[in-house]
């Protein structure tokens, strides 16, 4: 673990000297996508490198999911291109499972789906993601954060370079959405896997991101969580009421309280 | 030996059996019970077309039984729900097909068969385009397990790990239709739907995964053929119905059985 994160480390040193450098994962290029002549993304380009938490925010209908799609090649685009580095293993985490009361399947076998694994690969993948003890539950018994997590640990599975997130945090609470952040962040430190999540969940979001893109059917900004909350763009796409945003940010990294926040009972308080 | 009709009713129903327990937890996890009606519905269309050409009724159920599938899973999504798009396709079909089969005379006293099966009528031919149709159906599922359970459980999961969703839901579509087709001798139009739920239903009392889910509804499935047929026999009542209420008095028992157990711990 040490080595892997000095290593992401070494990298991304490397990258700041010399963006160039930075080995391009996935690179959008003039992206366009339209559903029976209705236009959902138009003219999105941009780039994840390795290592890289990138952060996509929009409202309900901007177009998160059709972006996701594309890069899994589930909808084919209108124009342009989603380049995928040859070989890149992605480990997709989705935003819910559709799974009915009548079907039985336990967390063990549900981990074991398409993908050929030893149960001691499993048991590592669920340390991993933090929810060591449950591979024998049924999937309909466990709690919204442990669905989530055991969501990860399958996408975990084969050590990806990149994770893929489709609001991974809706049906979790600030304080768990919080959580769940914290262990992506972990996640990426230890073994220095890129990562692409899509979220409206603006409060907790953008704490561990390296860059946010604010989708509105094409990019209306992008950059370091602080740039973007600071544009007029961002403000005007979810509203004036954007203080706590970047609360948790503070909080996670400087290690102190500001006690010049306007909002002292924002509730990223409790995820301390 | 299958000169006796007793024995190809046996061998028609535990076809039946074998092919609606797998497909059945699949309508079951995917909550697509009504749209197994619709089908079913639907293919009363083709056999009254088939009656009418003098074709083969079980291409004829099979070919509209797709169409239905398809159609719906086309149209789902645009202007109307799901469920009003199957209410108004499904039971228009039917009833176009009632009035067609009104139409062409002799055919009267069939009605009852299509609607409600006719499985000690099934002849040495039917019995072989069963057992193709089941043993199509089942190699389907086999082939198919994977990717038609990922798809069930998220459509993007499945596209992430290098299936196509639309693929499988095709497959999914096709083995309905054939299922249909095939048990429309068996249990008639009209129950077909009781045959893919009830044992699928039943076994979830007991399974623990989705494997034995799919085995144990196989299990109630045969033992609901055998014991129904039997009684039907014994207490001169109508074969088809008979097989669903044994399968009905097994979905209660099993679900008594899992209160009752619920209840001690």
């Amino acid at each position: 673990m040490k080595r892997l994160s000095s290593k992401h480390e070494a990298f991304a040193t490397l990258a700041q000297v010399w963006p160039s450098f930075a080995m391009k994962l996935i690179t959008i290029d003039s992206l366009t996508v339209a559903y029976s002549g209705v236009v959902a993304l138009k003219n999105v380009s941009f780039t994840i490198d390795a290592g890289e938490i990138v952060t996509i925010v929009g409202p309900n209908g901007s177009g998160k999911t059709s972006l996701l799609k594309a890069v899994i090649g589930a909808v084919i685009p209108q124009e342009g291109n989603v380049d995928v580095k040859s070989g890149l293993k992605i480990g997709y985490v989705p935003q819910r499972l559709n799974l009915d009361p009548t079907l039985p399947i336990s967390v063990g076998r549900f981990m074991k789906l398409s993908e050929n694994v030893s149960k001691k690969e499993c048991q590592r993948a669920l340390e991993q993601a933090d929810v060591a003890e449950i591979m024998t539950k049924q999937m309909s018994e466990l709690s919204g954060g442990q669905l989530q997590r055991v969501l990860l640990a399958k996408a975990l599975l084969g050590s990806p370079e990149m994770l893929l997130l489709d609001e991974a945090t809706q049906g979790l609470d600030q304080p768990g959405a919080a959580e769940f952040y914290k262990q992506i962040e972990k996640l990426r430190e230890e073994t220095g896997c890129a990562i692409l999540m899509i979220s409206h969940d603006l409060h907790v979001v953008m704490s561990a991101s390296d860059r946010v893109i604010c989708l509105n059917g094409h990019i209306c900004c992008s950059g370091t969580p602080q740039a973007v909350a600071a544009t007029p763009e961002y403000k005007e796409l979810f509203g004036a009421d954007t203080d706590g945003a970047l609360a948790l940010y503070r909080h996670n990294h400087d290690h102190k309280h500001d006690h010049n926040d306007k909002n002292p009972t924002n509730s990223n308080e409790a995820t301390h | 030996m299958l000169d006796d009709f007793m024995v190809r009713a046996f061998l028609a129903g535990l076809g039946l059996a074998l092919v609606s327990a797998p497909l059945g937890c699949f309508v079951v996890w995917r909550r697509m019970a009504y749209f197994g009606d619709a089908t079913a519905h639907a293919a009363m269309l083709g056999v009254a077309l088939s009656l009418a050409i003098e074709a083969d009724v079980f291409f004829g159920a099979l070919i509209f039984a797709i169409i239905m599938a398809w159609l719906t899973t086309q149209l789902s999504g645009r202007n109307y729900a799901m469920d009003t798009l199957l209410g108004v396709f499904s039971h228009s079909f039917l009833a176009v097909g009632l009035v067609i089969v009104s139409f062409i005379s002799g055919v009267r006293i069939d009605l009852m068969a299509y609607l409600f099966g006719d499985i000690l009528a099934v002849s040495k031919s039917d019995l072989g385009v069963i057992w193709v149709g089941t043993l199509v159906v089942l190699g389907l599922i086999i082939w198919r397990w994977t990717p038609l359970f990922l798809t069930t459980l998220n459509e993007e999961l499945s596209y992430a790990s290098g299936f196509n969703p639309k693929r499988e839901q095709l497959f999914l579509t096709v083995a309905l239709g054939i299922t249909v087709a095939v048990s429309i001798k068996v249990v008639g139009v009209l129950l077909i739907t009781a045959m893919l739920i009830i044992p699928a239903a039943s076994a979830r009392n007991i399974a623990r995964d989705p494997e034995m889910m799919v085995l144990v509804a196989g299990v109630v499935s045969c033992i609901s053929v055998i014991l129904g047929l039997r009684s039907s026999y014994v207490f001169d009542t109508p074969p088809g119905p008979t097989i669903v209420c044994v399968a009905l008095a097994i979905f209660i028992v099993l679900n008594l059985i899992n209160t009752l157990r619920r209840l001690k711990l």
